[in-house]
């Protein structure tokens, strides 16, 4: 039972995050914030930034590859605590 | 919710930074208390960082043909209170602002207060509010969940809208910038509500390990 509703819960998740791609395929997919930040420079053409990063991302594959490495490690813990805690569940039954 | 780097005006940027430096420090002191208070109680906390870590990495496609982020924020929130997450966030942005030059370290500030201090106090509350209104646990932790990752997009329009206000005034202005982010905003805030509601589920699953850390009240 349990299973059977985090399985719909992945299922809802997933499908959240497909959709879009298929209703609205021809949409540029950029990002929000970086939306704000071309109205800023829409409608404040000489704002100049005071301050720039120290260290910028060569390329957006460098840029994902940043990305990817937070999500999996998150994702890498996230597995850790889970299996750890199985593993006391299924060594106290013993 | 990722103001770019030197995107806020100095006077507003430090404002900001002003606001949020207490809750800063705050969540620090939680933070410390909560590793203390032994491995399990170490780990638990581990799970909700590493939730807002991996999840607040990966920009979902939205109806609208936009993407953003979830936060990830409001999971801890509810287990370890509001204060915690002050600082968690503080952890992420600083890091996304160093190596992937996304958001800044002079709108951390601003970035800080939308996402961690106004988004895990959105989701501590709605829970509260959502659990006294009768409604079952699941379905307090979906909302408390949303109203965080939305309420913190909400904030940096109020951000934005003030900063930026150009001749149309800061609540126009405000609802501009809102009208940008919640249309994307508000599916990514339904998924990280399922989403929560699901790493609940797998928590509940463990309720002995819960019980080791006192957190008897989200079984």
């Amino acid at each position: 039972m349990k299973t059977k509703q985090n399985l719909i819960l992945i299922g809802i998740v997933i499908l959240l995050a497909i959709t879009p791609l298929i209703i609205n395929p021809n949409s540029e997919y950029k990002g929000a914030d970086g939306a704000a930040q071309d109205q800023i420079i829409l409608e404040y053409p000489d704002y100049e930034p005071w301050f720039t990063p120290f260290f910028e991302p060569a390329s957006g594959e460098i840029e994902s590859f940043f990305f990817s490495m937070q999500a999996a490690i998150g994702a890498g813990f996230i597995a850790y605590f889970f299996g750890r805690m199985k593993g006391r569940q299924d060594n106290a039954k013993h | 919710m990722h103001i770019m780097e030197g995107f806020l005006p100095k006077a507003y940027a430090l404002f900001w930074w002003v606001l949020y430096m207490p809750f800063l420090i705050m969540g620090m002191k939680k933070l410390k208390n909560g590793l203390e208070k032994g491995h399990d109680n170490k780990l638990l906390i581990g799970l909700v960082a590493a939730f807002t870590f991996c999840i607040s990495a990966l920009k979902i496609p939205s109806v609208v043909g936009s993407c953003s982020h979830p936060t990830g924020i409001g999971l801890g929130a509810i287990l370890f209170g509001p204060l915690m997450m002050a600082f968690i966030a503080a952890i992420v942005l600083l890091l996304q602002a160093l190596i992937l030059s996304h958001g800044g370290i002079t709108t951390l500030g601003a970035n800080g207060f939308s996402m961690g201090v106004v988004g895990p106090f959105a989701a501590f509350f709605a829970y509260k509010l959502a659990l006294k209104s009768g409604l079952s646990k699941k379905v307090a932790i979906f909302i408390a969940a949303f109203s965080s990752n939305f309420l913190t997009y909400v904030m940096t329009s109020i951000q934005l809208g003030t900063a930026f206000s150009g001749q149309e005034g800061v609540v126009l202005s405000t609802l501009k910038y809102l009208s940008i982010f919640s249309l994307t905003q508000l599916p990514i805030a339904i998924l990280e509500g399922f989403l929560t509601v699901l790493i609940f589920n797998l928590l509940r699953e463990n309720k002995e390990q819960i019980r080791l850390v006192g957190m008897e009240e989200i079984l």
